[in-house]
């Protein structure tokens, strides 16, 4: 068990210095997501324009893996079509099972893949990415 | 206490996880079983499995003649008036769901109250919500003094005569308070209510005595005691039992049964619908008899040495806040390492093998009250250390130290 294998130093950055940290004016969708096992919640805005993110914030509290793992996503589902972030999305829960995958749209990303060896904190890292699925099937919908 | 002999009958305590010798400090979430608890349930299945109260045949007398010795056991455990007054249930949550819903919902009604505490558990506070909301009754919390104790100021002014059942937990998850059950009991008995009491952070680690208490009803595990997991017990006043109806109908808990009415069974058996959980209710039995050799004293003094030393030493690490009452506190610390989330406080301690508890502790209105989204908890029982608490404390400025460089 390398602990440098999860807390990689690109993690710890975009904890410390969150990016997309932050609520915007009236008009985006809001999505507030709770992790009831450990008491993590995110509140993600996506602004929608055409199918398409146009911007994405969010405020929230959590662990560095659950919060740094949402400014990851949010700084690439920026200009993404609905399609291209769900899949994102799943791209991402294949990452926690281990696969090899990439993230051209952010590589930040990749260092995530170490959080497969912590099952206990895979919920931590899927929470922003949870939150982005169900605004955008709710979107889809109406 | 022999701590030495203790840790030898405690087989999960010597093992090495993630390369490191394990030390278990998660005991308040659940405990270690000794191998007479475990020798016990394996002995149940060797040589005396049956159903219970049905059989003619000798492994249903011997597997009835086991599980009511267990009851007779935690009759003795708690002083209850009689073993009848014990219902074994799953654990404390469904023993306080059976008094919320089985006798508060038949007694409470618009206007009269419930009275609880900020410090509830999840267990002993949402089924109150469902009763107040189902009866049209009012959910009234006695408030916390800064400290996170409870003040016989506010006790009083909170119970009033429309309150019918006051609902505390002896010892709490969470601050490590000791609440005085005793005197509040007092105030609501005066006021015409009854009293229930959360034990399952108390029950495994001093004497309970419910009379001397005044208890009304009394809930605890049997899993953070030594016992198996799935079982546990409420003890009830005679009274109070006999006008409390069932909320689970089937086998075994009936009298006579026609096509359209039943009857039940007396106490306690009209609680206890289905095959109860039998190699449990024996672990119980084999877990208290094991508690009583080491003696439930020994064990408090043991803790409550234990966590003045974790205090000192604790305190000794800059930015790390405790949380609770210095004073009069069980075996338990909760705490936060300054910027230093608590799961990731738990699984830097995971790679050191050190196990401990981060989250909010079945507890979110008073994580509110703490004003923090989480933190982390070191608990400790009658198999831990001073040498637990000082890898506690080296692993935690570890932590700070990883941390302040993986974020500095």
């Amino acid at each position: 068990m390398q602990l440098d294998d999860l807390y990689r130093r690109v993690i710890m950055d975009h904890y410390k210095n969150p990016r997309n940290r932050g609520t915007m004016d009236e008009g985006a969708v809001t999505i507030n997501l709770n992790n009831p096992t450990c008491g993590d919640r995110i509140s993600l805005q996506l602004q929608v324009e055409d199918g398409v993110v146009s911007n994405a914030k969010y405020t929230g509290e959590g662990c560095s893996i659950s919060m740094s793992s949402a400014s990851m996503m949010t700084e690439a589902v920026k200009g993404k079509s609905f399609q291209q972030a769900l899949e994102m999305a799943e791209r991402f829960s294949c990452l926690m099972k281990g696969e090899d995958v990439e993230f051209q749209e952010n590589e930040d990303i990749e260092a995530l893949s170490g959080v497969n060896k912590f099952p206990a904190r895979i919920k931590c890292a899927t929470l922003a990415w949870n939150a982005l699925r169900k605004g955008i099937e709710n979107e889809a919908k109406s | 206490m022999n701590i030495h002999a203790v840790r030898e009958q405690f087989p999960i305590l010597h093992q090495e996880v993630n390369g490191h010798p394990l030390v278990y400090l998660d005991s308040a979430a659940s405990s270690q079983k000794p191998r007479s608890v475990i020798d016990a349930v394996s002995r149940y299945y060797e040589l005396d499995n049956a159903n219970v109260h049905r059989g003619v045949h000798t492994l249903g007398s011997r597997a009835t003649d086991a599980y009511e010795g267990a009851r007779e056991k935690v009759a003795a455990f708690l002083n209850a008036e009689s073993p009848e007054q014990i219902i074994f249930t799953r654990g404390t949550t469904t023993a306080l769901n059976l008094v919320a819903t089985g006798y508060a919902r038949s007694v409470c009604g618009e206007g009269d109250e419930i009275v609880i505490t900020p410090m509830e558990h999840h267990s002993n506070l949402i089924p109150w919500q469902q009763a107040a909301k189902a009866t049209g009754a009012t959910l009234k919390y006695i408030p916390l003094q800064p400290d996170g104790t409870l003040s016989l100021e506010d006790v009083e002014k909170t119970i009033t005569p429309r309150t019918k059942v006051v609902s505390v937990t002896y010892v709490s998850n969470v601050l490590g308070v000791v609440n005085p059950i005793k005197a509040i009991a007092e105030i609501a008995h005066r006021a015409g209510a009854i009293m229930v009491v959360d034990g399952a952070q108390s029950t495994p680690h001093k004497r309970v005595d419910v009379q001397d208490l005044g208890a009304d009803f009394y809930a605890f595990s049997g899993h953070k005691m030594c016992a198996p997991t799935g079982i546990g017990a409420l003890y009830g006043k005679r009274t109070l039992l006999e006008n409390m109806e069932p909320i689970e109908f089937g086998g075994e808990m009936i009298d006579f049964v026609e096509l359209y009415d039943s009857t039940w069974k007396d106490i306690p058996y009209r609680f206890e619908g289905g095959t109860p959980v039998i190699a449990g209710a024996v672990g119980l039995g084999a877990a208290i008899d094991f508690l009583e050799s080491v003696g439930l004293d020994e064990i408090e003094q043991h803790e409550r040495r234990l966590a003045a030393y974790a205090y000192e030493r604790l305190s000794t690490i800059e930015g790390l806040q405790m949380y609770g009452p210095k004073e009069n506190r069980v075996g338990l610390i909760t705490f936060n390492l300054d910027d230093v989330h608590p799961h990731d406080v738990a699984t830097v301690l995971d790679s050191k093998g050190i196990a401990i508890r981060a989250g909010h502790h079945c507890c979110q209105p008073l994580m509110r009250w703490l004003n923090v989204s989480a933190t982390a908890r070191a608990s400790f029982y009658l198999y831990n250390t001073e040498s637990d608490i000082d890898h506690l404390t080296d692993a935690l400025i570890q932590t700070k130290e990883f941390f302040g460089h993986a974020i500095g």
